[in-house]
This record gives structure tokens, sequence and C-alpha cells, in this order.
């Protein structure tokens, strides 16, 4: 097999359930020299503040930072498309030595006269946390002079990973509340806010509307489809249910201690999670009839996709999937929604988990899988190889590793353009695992074994 | 580098990526070979996502990982060790070292690092580590992209030839090509019995088949040994006027090794493209090969068959200016006036390139902006109408705003299958290029029309 080794400082980063002594080193700096899948705190903040529609996400910086997160995300807007453009100070040779204050002082003041955003958030990159422009100030007088919100998000990619920069987000959204209250006499009924749901391909919609019938209130999305106003809305919420726990519990944490609002954390991936999640919200609310209404759909919604995630099931039986995810909550959903779907989860791992996460992955997963933090690119193929997946769950970096050699792929990152939340996600979801898994393409791979060409051993 | 400022305080939609990038893709082109970035994680991450969109291949990129401490205390050690690990899991033939803006901001001495890392106790067999100094806010990735090629040369090429190498050699600094042009530089220059080193060339390391085993480094690419022989070729080709600031490789090759230097527009369009052959004919000894005469001719031939449906219509061109460059003078060869040309590069030699390569230049009221956004690009579109827009997928959001059509060319092309290798360049790939334009136009045609001809 092929040659791979490890690198001896990542050793206690991965481990096979079964191994006694388990106890995995995460939450650390990637090492020097590994090609890292991870990204930086610039890029936590992005993904979290991304979908605010009616905002003005202007990147202060040079240029990469910028041109690299246009529009790349399917977060999608039933509004305003602003979160769409790529603005950023583009600082230049000049401005690092100097300072890019005047420039950015400049660039908002321009951009909001243009734009008329409801509010601008304002990333500061590696650069801007080396020259030492004082971004916080600029915010504020611009704040005074236009009287939109002008919200620093210190997300200088050097000082830490991607979870810092969720937190960094976490207290920009935060920042919000602050001189804006709303009447909390007209508190709606049943009403919850959505924190970590980004909209991808719809699927807050879809979410939304599972409330909808229910019988619950949504007062806002986070970030999904998101609106200023319907953020700073948010404390008239009797409850925060939580997405993507990674990155938005520090936000329902702050909003706990300001506002009283209890949460709960859930996923909407899958049969099982979305149910419960549902549930776990008509349970919190406690009213007769909203709990009539939830299990009433959740069994309607349940019998509409049976049928054709059975027989998907069928075809798909004893397949093998390795999972490779940004957070560890997702995978723990993706691991239930692959066995759901009649296949065995062979390799698992995330690139930001925390000690207790791999624990419930250890307990969760069957034995033999191997469980990894922070993976290069190299172990991934390593362990993908040996474990002989059929299917490779991750994100664009992991792509072309599983096609290289021969093997199905789905994305499950935030560039995706189909909705898999929810009952018909799942359904979107089994779709395209039978689709890539089942595909004759393989067949033709070397290293599949189905086609033995005399050059085989080497690449073909 | 030389930048000119533009007169802005913001970009929106940038028209260019950053100097590191350019770099990295630079220095897939050499075979065993990895890119490291001297710098923070996000920066390499975004590079190389970017890219494999691109590409659809995978493509690792190292970085020494910033921390907090690193930009206080200085990323050496980082580097070092990270280069270490580098050597350890890959066993490469090359490192390419690029910096980033961070550790430009904070005045790192890469080649110092890199130096101890050489003469320090016990480390024997280090690859080649070639060092680009790359900040974005000096230039993009057109500059990177060159930065790399050239710290290769002046790294690694030598006066010596070895005797195994028969035919005579011809270097190629063919730019920011396609894998399918590279593929194709290398069939033609063989064809006149030349041997080249065509610098860089991802045409395999960024285009290959499927793998029976996991390839750490994709194989294909420019050797080292070959690059090493640089400075004995009979002459350098280098593509471009534009983007190389300074000396470029080729004039450094003349300088360092009085290996004469050609430099020319990239050959695309018939004149373009005589010119090319001619130079090879020259390093041969050996006449154009029938193959190319008939390509030629055939090429000759569908511009007349086609030349209705081109003439008097106008593109905007948008993209590295090297390519821009090579374009507008193709179009103005087949009649279609490029009214607006458009470059994130900042480059001085824009306007002066432009000049050359559209022979009626001051009779055409072209405008040229440099330093260009999309904001800007769009501004222009929709004053003066073209009826074609040339350039990456990012002018789709343009294309389908103001309703003129987009033909795909150039970086990055994310939303077609095959982008990363559109041929464009030689006889044939100017044909296939001149077919694109043209069914473009009769497509727009088609469906502009109420009755929508069948027959055209
Ligand atoms: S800091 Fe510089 S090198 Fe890094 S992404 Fe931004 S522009 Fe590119
Ligand atoms: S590491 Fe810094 S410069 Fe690079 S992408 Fe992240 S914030 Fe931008």
């Amino acid at each position: 097999m092929t040659d791979i080794s490890i690198l001896d400082e990542r050793k206690k980063q991965i481990f096979t359930k079964g191994n006694d002594d388990f106890e995995m080193k995460c939450e650390s700096q990637s090492v020097s020299g590994s090609v890292s899948q991870r990204a930086c705190v610039f890029c936590g903040s992005r993904v979290v503040l991304y979908p605010i529609a009616d905002a003005l996400h202007l990147v202060h910086g040079p240029i990469g930072c910028a041109a690299y997160t246009w529009d790349i995300r399917g977060a999608l807007s039933s509004g305003p498309q602003l979160h769409r453009l790529s603005f950023s100070t583009d600082l230049r040779e000049t401005n690092v030595i100097f300072g890019g204050e005047k420039k950015l002082y400049a660039a908002l003041t321009q951009l909001i006269e243009m734009y008329k955003p409801k509010a601008a958030f304002v990333y500061a990159t590696c650069i801007v946390g080396v020259i030492g422009d004082d971004v916080d100030s600029i915010c504020r007088k611009v704040t005074e002079e236009t009287g939109i919100p002008v919200i620093p998000v210190h997300s200088e990619g050097f000082k830490g990973t991607k979870k810092d920069g969720y937190a960094a987000a976490c207290q920009a959204l935060f920042t919000l509340f602050d001189n804006f209250s709303p009447n909390m006499d007209e508190k709606p009924k049943f009403a919850i806010n959505i924190l970590g749901e980004f909209n991808i391909g719809g699927e807050a919609w879809i979410i939304k509307e599972y409330y909808r019938r229910m019988g619950v209130n949504i007062i806002s999305v986070m970030t999904g489809d998101g609106r200023v106003d319907d953020i700073r809305n948010a404390p008239l919420a009797s409850l925060n249910v939580v997405q993507c726990s990674g990155s938005m519990t520090g936000l329902a944490k702050m909003m706990k201690e300001k506002f009283g609002i209890p949460y709960i954390q859930v996923s909407y991936f899958g049969v099982e999670d979305t149910a419960k999640a549902l549930y776990d919200v008509a349970e919190f609310f406690g009213d007769a009839e909203l709990l009539k209404n939830t299990s009433e759909m959740i069994k309607a919604e349940i019998a509409e996709i049976h049928p054709e995630v059975l027989s998907i099931r069928r075809q798909l039986e004893g397949r093998k999937a390795a999972v490779y995810v940004g957070g560890a909550f997702k995978a723990f959903s993706l691991l239930k929604a692959l066995k759901n779907i009649g296949m065995d989860v062979v390799v698992i791992g995330s690139q930001t988990g925390a000690k207790e996460d791999y624990k419930t992955l250890k307990e969760i997963c069957d034995p033999g899988t191997i469980i990894v933090d922070d993976a290069s690119s190299l172990e991934l193929a390593k362990f993908i190889i040996e474990k002989k997946a059929d299917l490779v769950i991750g994100g664009v970096k992991e792509r072309p590793i599983a096609y290289k050699m021969g093997i199905g792929f789905c994305d499950h990152n935030h560039e995706r353009k189909i909705p898999l939340a929810g009952f018909e996600g799942m359904l979107h979801f089994a779709r395209e695992v039978r689709n890539t898994v089942l595909s004759p393409v393989w067949k033709l791979f070397p290293a599949r074994n189905e086609v033995k060409k005399e050059s085989s051993g080497k690449a073909a | 580098m030389e930048t000119n400022i533009p007169n802005r305080d913001f970009t929106q939609n940038a028209c260019k990526l950053c100097a590191p990038l350019g770099a990295c893709l630079a220095y897939k082109g050499v075979k065993g070979a990895i890119p490291f970035l001297h710098g923070s994680q996000g920066c390499a991450t975004y590079i190389r996502r970017y890219l494999i969109s691109h590409f659809r291949e995978p493509l690792d990129i190292a970085a020494s990982n910033f921390s907090e401490a690193s930009t206080i205390f200085g990323g050496g050690e980082a580097l070092k060790t990270g280069l270490l690990n580098i050597v350890r899991q890959y066993s490469p033939e090359m490192i390419g070292v690029a910096s980033t803006c961070l550790s430009e901001t904070i005045g790192e001495d890469v080649p110092l690092a890199l130096r101890e890392l050489r003469i320090s106790k016990g480390i024997t067999g280090l690859p080649s580590m070639p060092f680009a100094s790359t900040p974005s806010y000096a230039g993009t990735h057109a500059d990177g992209f060159q930065a790399a090629v050239l710290s290769m040369v002046k790294t690694i090429a030598g006066a010596d030839k070895p005797e195994s190498i028969e035919q005579p050699v011809v270097n190629i600094l063919p730019g920011m090509l396609s894998t399918a042009d590279l593929r194709h530089l290398r069939e033609i220059s063989e064809d006149f019995g030349l041997k080249p080193v065509i610098l860089p060339d991802y045409s395999e390391t960024l285009d290959g088949g499927p793998w029976a085993e996991y390839q750490k480094l994709p194989s294909g690419g420019t050797s080292v040994e070959e690059i090493k022989c640089m400075g004995a070729s009979v002459m350098s080709v280098e593509f471009g006027k534009v983007s190389t600031s300074g000396l470029s490789a080729a004039e450094y090759l003349e300088k360092e090794f009085h290996v004469t230097a050609r430099k020319m527009e990239r050959p695309i369009g018939v004149k373009a493209t005589d010119l090319f052959m001619n130079e090879l004919s020259h390093a041969s000894g050996k006449p154009v090969p029938e193959k190319y005469e008939k390509e030629r001719a055939r090429l000759i031939d569908s511009y007349v068959d086609g030349h209705k449906y081109v003439a008097g219509k106008t593109a905007a061109v948008f993209g590295e200016a090297d390519m821009v460059t090579a374009i507008c003078g193709f179009l103005s060869e087949i009649g279609i006036t490029p009214v607006i040309a458009a470059s994130g590069d900042m480059s001085s030699r824009f306007v002066a390139a432009m000049k050359e390569a559209v022979s009626d230049f001051d009779e055409k009221d072209i405008r040229i902006i440099d330093s260009a956004d999309f904001r800007d690009i769009e501004e222009a579109v929709e004053e003066l109408s073209p009826d074609i827009l040339i350039g990456s997928s990012k002018g789709f959001a343009m294309s389908r705003k103001t309703g003129v059509p987009l033909l795909r060319a150039g970086m990055p092309i994310h939303d077609r299958m095959g982008g990363a290798r559109i041929l464009q360049i030689g006889y044939r790939g100017t044909q296939a290029f001149f077919d694109s334009i043209c069914n473009t136009l009769i497509e727009n045609m088609q469906e502009e029309s109420e009755i929508g001809y069948t027959y055209i």
C-alpha cells in the first residue's frame, strides 16, 4: 500500500476505535509543514456572517482573503444580494508602510453611501493585525457619521483557528444588539431563533417551513438568509435552537446571559436528528396542540421520503464511507445518516473537534473506525485507501483526493447548491450518495481493481 | 515590483488573485515539487482550494503555519521545521518557497533561514529550494508567477549541458497557459526536432489520469535536471511582455549564460503563431513541418468562412495582462475590435504592449483599464455594449446582468468542465478559439432573434 508516513507530532491526533488509551490531542495549532486542510480565523468569521444579505462585508487587508471568498458559498437570500459581492480595501505597499486607516475610512464611507446597507462588517485580516490599524475607532467614527452599525470583526488569520473566527463572528453579532432593544412586551408566543443555519441551497427555508407548520414562530435565523433587523429582534425569542454548535454556541451562551434565553443543540441533518430537533422544540414549549402538529408533520414527512430512501438503502448496503468535515457535530449527524442508508463509516474526523466531541464519536462509531483530528491530505488519502472506502464526504480540498483514487465523493460544506437539511434534504443526500457510489465510472479505475492493465501499480 | 496605485479606496470583485497563488502554480510545474508558503495557514488553504476548483486535481500546498508567536518573534524556526517535515513526508525534488503578505510585512529573512537550514549539522540531501518574494500588496498572481519562474531559474539553472542530450535544447517560458496549451507547445517544439525545457509545465501534474496508488507528488513536470541545463540552451522563447517586471527569466538567462532571449506575445492568431514557428524554425534549422502548414491553411480558410459573423463586432477582454494583450492582437486579426482591455495586474507596460499587439491601435478607440476590478469593467461594458466578453468565469455575474455573452478563457474557470484545459495557442488552438467566438456570437443571434433561425 501507499508508502505514507505519519509525522510523529501528529500521532496523538489519530486513533482507531478499540485502542485503549484514547486521549485525543486536539484544538491545537496545525504542525508546520503538514498540509493541513484547515483555514484560518478569517475563514470562520466569514462563514458565519456571510449570509447576512443586507449588510456590507468589507475585508480589510490585501486582496487575497476577499478574492478567495467572493461568491463561493451557496447561502441564498430571498431579497438583497449584497453579500455576494466582494469588497476589499486591497491594501498596497504604501498602506502597509503608512497604515491603512485612511483607506478604510474612505472605503467605508463611499461604500455605505453607494449601497445603503443596514450594517457593515469590517474583517480585519492578518496584515491589519500587524500594521496596527485602529479598526475599532474607525468603525466607531463611521457608525456615528452614518448612523448604521459598523462592526469590526477581529479575524486576523494567524491568531488562532477557524473556531476563533466563529467566536469573533459571535461577538460581532452580539454587538448588533447593543443600543437596540426590541419591545419585550411584544414577545410572540412559541418564538425561537435558529442559530448556526446558513441557508445553503435554501436549507433555512425548509426548516422554517417545518416550524411554521408546527405553529412555532421564527424571530431570526442566524445567519441564513439573514437580515440585520431580524437579528436585532432576536432577544424576543423564548428559545435559541443551535444547529452548527461549533459556530454559534458562543452566541447562544452570551444571549442566555444577557437576555435569559435558554438554548438547545440540534441538527437538521438526517431523519433521526431532524425529527429529534423538531420534537425537542415542541417539548420545550410543551403545548399539546404544538406537539400534535409536530408528530403529525414528522410522520407525514417521513412517509413521503421513506420508500425511496429504503430502496437506495438496499442499493448501498454494506458500502463504506469516510467522513472528514469541519465541525464535529456535523460528523455525528453524518454518521447516523450514513447508517440510515446502509453504509458503514470507516474513517471519521474533523478539522476542529474538541475532546468531548471525539469521545462521543468514539462511542457512536463501529470498532476499527479511524478517528482523526486536523488530518493532512496525505493522511486522509492513506486512511481512505487502507479502509477501502467507497465514498468520501468532505469539502473542496478532499474531493480530488477521492476522485483520483476512483472513489465517490459528496460535498458537505458551504459551497453546496443542493439543500441537505431536513427530510427532503435526506432524500437529496441519499440520491447523491447513490449516484456517485454506484456510478459505473469507477470500474475504469486501476485502484478499484476492476480494470487490470499491464502498467498498474504506478499512475495509469 | 513597480506598481501604479489606482485611484480608488476599495476593490469590488477583484479581477486578480494574490501573488503567492501565482507562485504556487508555477512551482507545480516542476517534477516532484511542492509549493511552500511562509505565512499563515489560511492563505495556503484558500489558494489551494481556489486552484483545486479550477484544475479539479489534488494540489498540496504546505505552510509554515504562522501563529501569534511566530508573527511577533519571527517565523524562521517554523519555516525550518516545516521544510524538514515536508522533506520527511514527501521527499520532494524541489520545495518552491514563497512568502505571503504577513511574512513580508514582518520582514522575515527567508533566504537567510534557507541558508541556515542548509548548513545546520546533520542535514544532508536537502532538495532545491528556490524562493520568491510575493507580497500581494505589491503585485498580483501574474507577478507571483513570474517571480517564481525567475527564482527557479536563478537558483537552479547553470551553463552545463549533459552529454546525453543530443538535440538542440530550447527554453520555453510560457507564462500562465492552460494544460492543453502546454502539451501543444511540447508537441510543436518536438515536431521541429527540438528538445524543449518548458518552465513551468503543469500539464501533467495538474491534468493527469487516475492513480492506482496515491501519489504524494503527481508525476510529470519539468525536472530539476532539465532546469539545470537551461543556461546551455540554444535560445529562450518567452511569452508575454507585460507581467514580468524587472529582469525576466529569459533575460536573466541571456545576461548570465548568453542564451538568446526572444520575447513575444503568446502565440494566438496566425501572425503571432507564425512568429513563434519562425523562431523554432530558426533554432532547429528546420522548416515548419507540413502538419502545421496544413493547420495554418485550415485556420485561414475558416477565418474566411466565419468573417461575416465577426465583422464589425466588439469585445471586452479581461484577465492577466499578457493573456489580454495576446487575445486583443488576435481579435484585431479577425476583424473584432477589442473595445475594452482590462486587467487587474498593476503594470505600467500594459498600454505599450497593447500598442504592439494591436497593429492599428491608434485608430481604434480601445479602453484600457489597468488595475481593474469588475466594477470598473462592468461600467465600461454598460457604456460601450460590446458583443462578447472574453475572460474568466468571474465575469459571469456581469454577463448575466448586462446580457452580453461570456466566452470563458484564462483563470479561474470554476463553472465549466475543462476550464483548465482550453486550447488556445498555435494554429490549432486559435482554430478552436475562433470557432468558439463565432459560435458564441451565432448562438447569441439565435437567442435574440424572435424567429430562432435554424440555418445561419
Ligand atoms: S494575506 Fe496576502 S498572501 Fe495571504 S491571502 Fe491575503 S493577499 Fe493572499
Ligand atoms: S491567514 Fe490571514 S491573510 Fe491568510 S486568508 Fe486568513 S486572514 Fe487572510
